[in-house]
C-alpha cells in the first residue's frame, strides 16, 4: 500500500505551489514596496488612511447580510425540515435550482428590476412615489448579497435540522415544555453547528465580494474588495493590495479558529465539510 | 405558525430566489432595449447572439476551460486523495489542512496569490493562466468528494489483490478505481461547476482579450444594457435545468 504514497506527488506539488507559495509571496509582497525593500509602510498606510473605513463598512454591510440571511434562512429551513420527504427534496431543490445559473447573470437581473426604468420603478410609478433610486446604493449591495449567499444559509441550517432526533421533540413534549420552549431549549442549540457554518459560508463572501457591489453598487459603494481589486487591475499597487488581502485573510483563521475544537476524527461537521457537502449539493444528490 | 403562513413565507422566499431569473427570461423576449416597459414578442436579442462573436469566444472559452480544468483536477486530486491516505496520521491532518485553504480562504485572496504567483514565473496572461487557476482552485474539491469512498474502503481489498499477484498499477486501475469511483465522479462534476460559475479567479488570471462568460456578463453590464446578455442568460438557465433534471432523474432511478 505505501507505494500508493508517490501518487501524491502532483498533488504536492500544485499545493506547494498554488498554496504555500503563492500566499508566501502575497506575504512578501505586503511587506515590501516597489523597490522590493522590506517595509511596514503598506500596513501604515491602511491603517492611518481611509481604508480602514472602507474596512468598517465592509464588515458592517458583510455583518447586515449574514444577519438577514439568518432570519429569511432560519424560518424557510425549519419549515422545509417538517414537510412531507417528497415535498421536501422538490422544496431543497427550488432553493437549490437558481443556483446553477451564473451568479453574475442573476446579479445583473436585479440591474433590471431596480434601474431608474426599471420593472419595480414602473410598477411604482401608478402609486405616485417613482421614481426612486434603488440601484446604486448600499442598499441595492446588500439586497444583492443577500439574494447571492441566502441558499448558502439555508442549507446547512436545513441539514442539521432535517437530521434531528424527532423523538427528542416528543420527549420535550411530554415533560411539558410547550413549542416556544421545545424551540428555544430543544431545536435551536441542536442547530447551532448548522447555523455556524451558515454563518461563515455568508459572511467570509459578503466580507471580500467586489463583482456584486460593482454590479449594483456602481462607484458610489466601495467595499473592501473593490479596493484590492482597483490596486491590481487600475493603479498597479499590487504590494498595498497584496497587504489588504492579508488582512482579508486574518477572517479566514478567525473561522478557522472557531472550526478547530471540533476537528477531524470527530463526527461533527466542520464548516470546511458542510461547505464541500452543500457544494456537492448544489452539484448532484438534491 | 399555521400552514397558510407558513406557504405564504415560503411562496415569497422563492419568489425573492426565482424573480431576478424570471425577469432576465422574460425581458429576453421583449423587442425594445428598454428595462421596464414591454414593447412586444420578439426573438430579435436570440439572433443576434448568435452573430456577436465576442459572447460566441466566451462561451466556446467557458466551456473549453471547464472540460481541460475538470480532466486536470479529477486526475491530481483523485491521485492525490489515494496518496494522502497512505500518510501517517499527523502528515495527513496538515496535508489536508493545506488542502482546505482554498475552500474557506476568500475567492479574491486565492486570485491575488495566483497573479503575484504568474507574474513572479514571468507567464503571459491569457489561456494558460486562465486554466492553471482553475484547476489550482477546484483540485481541493476532488480530493474532497474521494476521500470519503477511500475510507470506506476496506483495506484488505487492495491488499488480497496484490497478494493474488496484481501489480499495484493493476491494483489501482481494477480494484481501487472502481470502488471509489462514485466519488470521482461527484468531484469531477463539481470541478466542471465550479469552473462554469466562476468569476473572481477567472477575472484576475486571464488576460489578453480571453473572456470566459462570467467576466464577458462583468464588463458588459457595466457598460449598460444589452438585451443579448438576457437572451444568454435564458439559454443558459434552460440548458442547465434539463441537464440537471436528467442528471437527477438518472441517479434516482440508479437508486431504486
Amino acid at each position: 500500500m505505501k507505494t500508493y504514497k508517490r501518487a501524491a506527488a502532483p498533488f504536492l506539488l500544485w499545493a506547494a505551489m498554488f498554496i504555500i507559495i503563492s500566499l508566501v509571496m502575497v506575504l512578501y509582497y505586503s511587506f515590501t514596496n516597489e523597490a522590493g525593500q522590506l517595509t511596514l509602510a503598506n500596513f501604515q498606510r491602511f491603517f492611518t488612511g481611509s481604508t480602514l473605513g472602507t474596512l468598517w463598512r465592509s464588515l458592517k454591510v458583510a455583518f447586515l447580510t449574514t444577519v438577514i440571511c439568518l432570519i429569511l434562512g432560519y424560518p424557510l429551513a425549519y419549515i422545509i425540515s417538517n414537510m412531507k420527504v417528497n415535498f421536501r427534496t422538490t422544496a431543497i431543490m427550488l432553493v437549490v435550482i437558481p443556483m446553477w445559473m451564473n451568479f453574475l447573470l442573476r446579479t445583473y437581473g436585479w440591474v433590471t428590476i431596480l434601474s431608474k426604468n426599471g420593472i419595480l420603478n414602473s410598477l411604482l410609478r401608478p402609486l405616485g412615489i417613482a421614481p426612486l433610486d434603488l440601484l446604486y446604493t448600499e442598499g441595492a449591495v446588500t439586497l444583492g448579497m443577500v439574494y447571492n449567499f441566502l441558499p448558502f444559509m439555508i442549507l446547512p441550517i436545513y441539514t442539521v435540522l432535517e437530521k434531528m432526533d424527532h423523538g427528542l421533540l416528543e420527549a420535550a413534549a411530554d415533560l411539558g415544555a410547550n413549542k416556544w420552549n421545545t424551540f428555544l431549549k430543544v431545536i435551536l442549540p441542536l442547530s447551532l453547528p448548522g447555523i455556524a457554518s451558515g454563518v461563515s459560508m455568508v459572511f467570509i463572501p459578503a466580507i471580500s465580494t467586489f463583482e456584486i457591489t460593482a454590479l449594483l453598487g456602481g462607484n458610489k459603494t466601495n467595499l473592501i474588495g473593490n479596493v484590492i481589486e482597483q490596486q491590481f487591475t487600475v493603479t498597479g499597487d499590487w504590494n498595498y493590495g497584496s497587504a489588504m488581502s492579508m488582512i482579508l485573510m486574518i477572517f479566514l483563521v478567525i473561522s478557522l479558529l472557531f472550526s478547530r475544537n471540533e476537528d477531524t476524527d470527530n463526527e461533527q461537521p466542520t464548516p470546511t465539510h458542510v461547505m464541500t457537502e452543500e457544494r456537492r449539493r448544489e452539484v448532484i444528490d438534491v | 405558525m399555521s400552514k397558510f403562513w407558513q406557504r405564504l413565507y415560503m411562496g415569497l422566499i422563492f419568489g425573492f430566489l426565482y424573480a431576478p431569473i424570471a425577469v432576465l427570461i422574460v425581458f429576453s423576449f421583449n423587442e425594445g432595449k428598454t428595462r421596464g416597459s414591454w414593447d412586444g414578442f420578439s426573438l430579435t436579442w436570440y439572433q443576434q447572439l448568435w452573430q456577436d462573436s465576442e459572447i460566441l469566444s466566451a462561451v466556446t472559452n467557458t466551456f473549453l476551460v471547464a472540460i481541460i480544468t475538470t480532466i486536470a483536477a479529477t486526475i491530481i486530486g483523485t491521485l492525490g486523495a489515494i496518496g494522502i491516505e497512505q500518510y501517517r496520521s499527523k502528515q495527513k491532518t496538515l496535508i489536508l489542512g493545506l488542502n482546505q485553504i482554498p475552500v474557506i480562504n476568500p475567492d479574491i485572496v486565492m486570485a491575488v496569490g495566483l497573479m503575484v504567483l504568474y507574474r513572479s514565473l514571468d507567464l503571459d496572461f491569457g489561456y494558460l493562466t486562465l486554466i492553471l487557476g482553475h484547476i489550482a482552485f477546484t483540485v481541493p474539491y476532488v480530493v474532497l468528494s474521494v476521500l470519503p469512498k477511500l475510507k470506506q474502503m476496506p483495506r484488505s481489498l487492495p491488499e488480497a489483490a496484490m497478494d493474488l499477484g496484481a501489480t499495484p498499477m493493476q491494483t489501482l486501475w481494477q480494484v481501487i478505481i472502481p470502488y471509489i469511483r462514485p466519488g470521482i465522479i461527484s468531484g469531477a462534476l463539481m470541478a466542471f461547476t465550479l469552473s462554469i460559475d466562476d468569476f473572481v479567479i477567472s477575472f484576475f488570471t486571464t488576460g489578453n482579450g480571453v473572456e470566459t462568460i462570467s467576466t464577458m456578463v462583468f464588463s458588459m453590464a457595466r457598460r449598460g444594457i444589452n438585451p443579448k446578455i438576457n437572451a444568454l442568460s435564458a439559454i443558459i438557465f434552460v440548458t442547465m435545468l434539463v441537464l440537471m433534471l436528467i442528471m437527477n432523474i438518472r441517479t434516482e432511478r440508479a437508486k431504486r
